[in-house]
């Protein structure tokens, strides 16, 4: 039997809910700050109005919804999946206003792929976009990868139960210290120093490639948010390609790279535990799966002969790999050239890569490398029970901080989960092709919607149509959620159609 | 009988030099970026005017410099001995229109010299029409709206601390 949902349960949510609407007001007001220091008039109007609509929204809702009781874990898992679509309505208001959407459903289309750091964009004329809307599509990455719900409710979070089950609602299970809100914290200042330190590097060699000194450091920061937080947007129209620069590649490669690492290792390289590296089971997966991948877009490039020397194929093909394995999504190509210009066996590396993801606990998409490690380990395991006789006791161990043994647990739980990013792709590709477009394409551009790359063959357009705009709206909510959350809200709104 | 022949002769000079007069004329046509993007291959290592507003940054580096023009499709790379780009004035960006540039020069598919980038390096630039800045234009509505949520959010953040105050 279903149980209807009890009005408390709404209450909680809505109150919850209402807090991160206003959380997510108060970070309109840094783009404010870079309207003042532009001299923007317009754009802070934009902004004024998308803090007005969040505030009161979020007024409305904790008041109406006003309760001390804390969250369970569906509750958490409801809000979260909500506040996810709360704040692509909210972020878009500005975006809206700013005039270069054709819609607000573009406008909401790039607010989810923010978010979700995806980087897929609908934007119109980004060249001419100003530096405060500018800063807000980056910001949004910055926040999303971060999780919007945690950033929001670490504000104004006092408990410490409803904080751990919506961390983990936003697909982050492990914790790097004890207590979620000083991971939370952790995860800030491992950000807040590598934003310092990648914005000056950036900066400082945009201006010896010779850009104007507040452009390279705009860039730098922008660039910085956007390539670890892995989410690939860009502030102008032609993504990295702009900048014509080896030194930034080499740069945005080493940030994307960086990005796609658990925050778990990020603290034990912070606290001197570099064998960690080389032992972790995600790190070894990553360099396995980025060769294969590699080779893969190499000989399919090499086949076709468009990069004549290796150094420049290796140059062109290892940065858009890189860029599609972490779920970044720079370009040093354009869209058009993916489908012109590369062959399908080279395009194949390439989705292969997007569809694997980086680690989990970290700010990528995808499958991730546990998942893919566990699953290699267990059929390792299958393999040697087949071989070695029958009252052999096969035991299969991994490296993931500490020696842990193999569980039937573990190896359904990644399969459970590669499972639904598969079906993910496999749909958002059938309802691609089934408007026309060609299989590959579809494929690429569903996965890396899905898996919140960015690396765009050039469907997603302003013309595509919109039933095919919300799927990847949808695809980038999911991927980035990793599942749970969205079906307990499904389960939730069918408990509430059906439900006794 | 010679006559005949003359003017035959004379009809196909004519007809040639038009032809060919017509084909240079086709040929000085300026290529979008979306030709130049989907069929890179065929105009790879030729000859091509491209026209656009240059955006962002001028690039100087050593004797020459990088502009990327955008053609409002896509903007390309171009790459070009420094002292052509002192000629712009102003680039694309919210407060600016850029100048309206026509370059002149040989298109690559995938650039040996800049790491496999898709650009162009240009021998000739000229300033079709000059960039001006643009002054930001504000709709009324707009202001009405955010002053009247700006009351709105101040007197909520009045109201929150003012019961902050009594619950403590």
């Amino acid at each position: 039997m279903v149980l209807k949902p009890h009005l408390d349960d709404l209450k909680i949510i809505g109150y919850y809910l209402g807090k991160i609407t206003i959380g997510i007001g108060l970070f309109m007001l840094i783009p404010i700050i870079c309207a003042l220091g532009f001299r923007e008039v317009g754009p802070t109007f934009d902004f004024f109005i998308g803090i007005g609509v969040s505030f009161l929204l979020g007024f409305i809702l904790t008041k109406i919804c006003f309760t001390d009781k804390d969250l369970n874990w569906m509750q958490g898992m409801i809000v979260v999946s909500l506040s996810w679509l709360v704040a692509t309505i909210i972020g878009a208001i500005p975006l809206h206003l700013s005039g270069h959407f054709k819609s607000y459903l573009d406008a909401c289309f790039d607010a989810m792929s923010g978010f979700a750091t995806t980087g897929l964009s609908l934007a119109q004329d980004l060249d001419h976009i100003s530096y405060t809307h500018n800063l807000w599509r980056h910001l949004i990455m910055f926040i999303g990868g971060q999780g919007i719900v945690i950033v929001a409710l670490s504000l104004f979070m006092k408990g410490l139960s409803g904080a751990f089950k919506m961390y983990v609602g936003e697909a982050r299970d492990e914790r790097v210290l004890p207590n979620v809100i000083h991971t939370s914290r952790f995860i800030w200042l491992v950000s807040i120093i590598f934003l310092v330190l990648g914005t000056l590097a950036l900066g400082i060699t945009g201006l010896l490639n010779g850009m104007k000194a507040h452009n390279a450091f705009f860039h730098g920061a922008c660039i910085f948010m956007t390539a670890f937080d892995t989410g690939g947007f860009a502030p102008q129209s032609q993504s990295i390609l702009y900048y014509h620069s080896m030194a930034i590649e080499v740069i945005t490669i080493i940030l994307m790279v960086l990005g796609a690492i658990n925050f778990k290792l990020h603290y034990h390289l912070w606290t001197g535990n570099f064998k960690e590296l080389f032992r972790n089971i995600e790190m070894r997966t990553f360099f396995v799966t980025v060769i294969i991948a590699f080779i893969i877009v190499a000989i399919g490039l090499d086949k076709i002969g468009i990069y004549q020397h290796a150094l420049i194929l290796f140059r062109k093909g290892f940065y858009q790999l890189i860029s599609g394995h972490t779920g970044t999504g720079f370009q040093t190509v354009y869209a058009k050239q993916f489908i012109n210009d590369w062959n399908q066996f080279s395009l194949t590396g390439v989705i292969f890569a997007m569809a694997l993801g980086g680690a989990v606990c970290s700010t990528t998409g995808a499958i991730k490398m546990l998942r893919i490690g566990i699953i290699m380990k267990a059929v390792k395991e299958d393999i040697r029970r087949i071989m070695l006789p029958e009252k052999a006791i096969v035991v299969q161990r991994f490296h993931h901080i500490k020696n842990i043994f193999l569980e039937d647990k573990q190896v359904r739980a990644a399969l459970l989960i590669s499972l639904c990013y598969l079906i993910l792709y496999a749909a958002g590709a059938l309802i691609g092709m089934f408007f026309g477009y060609p299989f590959v394409n579809s494929l690429f551009e569903s996965t890396s919607a899905a898996a919140n790359v960015g690396l765009s063959c050039g469907i997603t357009d302003t013309a595509m149509p919109a039933l095919l705009k919300v799927t990847y709206i949808i695809q980038m909510w999911a991927g980035r959620l990793e599942f749970m959350s969205i079906f307990t809200l499904l389960g939730f709104l069918i408990a509430a159609i059906k439900g006794k | 009988m010679i006559t005949l022949i003359e003017k035959t002769i004379k009809l196909i000079i004519f007809v040639s030099t038009f032809c060919f007069l017509l084909s240079a004329f086709a040929l000085a046509e300026p290529v979008s970026s979306s030709d130049l993007i989907n069929n890179a291959k065929q105009y790879d290592g030729k000859e091509v005017i491209y026209s656009g507003e240059v955006i962002g940054d001028v690039m100087v580096r050593g004797k020459f410099a990088w502009i990327n023009v955008n053609d409002t499709k896509n903007a390309i790379g171009i790459w070009l001995p420094q002292p052509l780009v002192k000629e712009i004035s102003t680039t694309g960006h919210y407060k600016a229109k850029g100048d309206i540039v026509e370059v002149k020069g040989k298109f690559n598919r995938a650039c040996i010299e800049h790491g496999g980038d898709l650009d162009i390096h240009a021998s000739i630039l000229q300033i079709i029409q000059k960039g001006e800045n643009v002054d930001e234009v504000i709709s009324p509505r707009k202001i009405k709206v955010a002053i009247a949520f700006l009351i709105i959010c101040l007197t909520l953040t009045v109201i929150y601390f003012i019961r902050l105050g009594y619950g403590s």
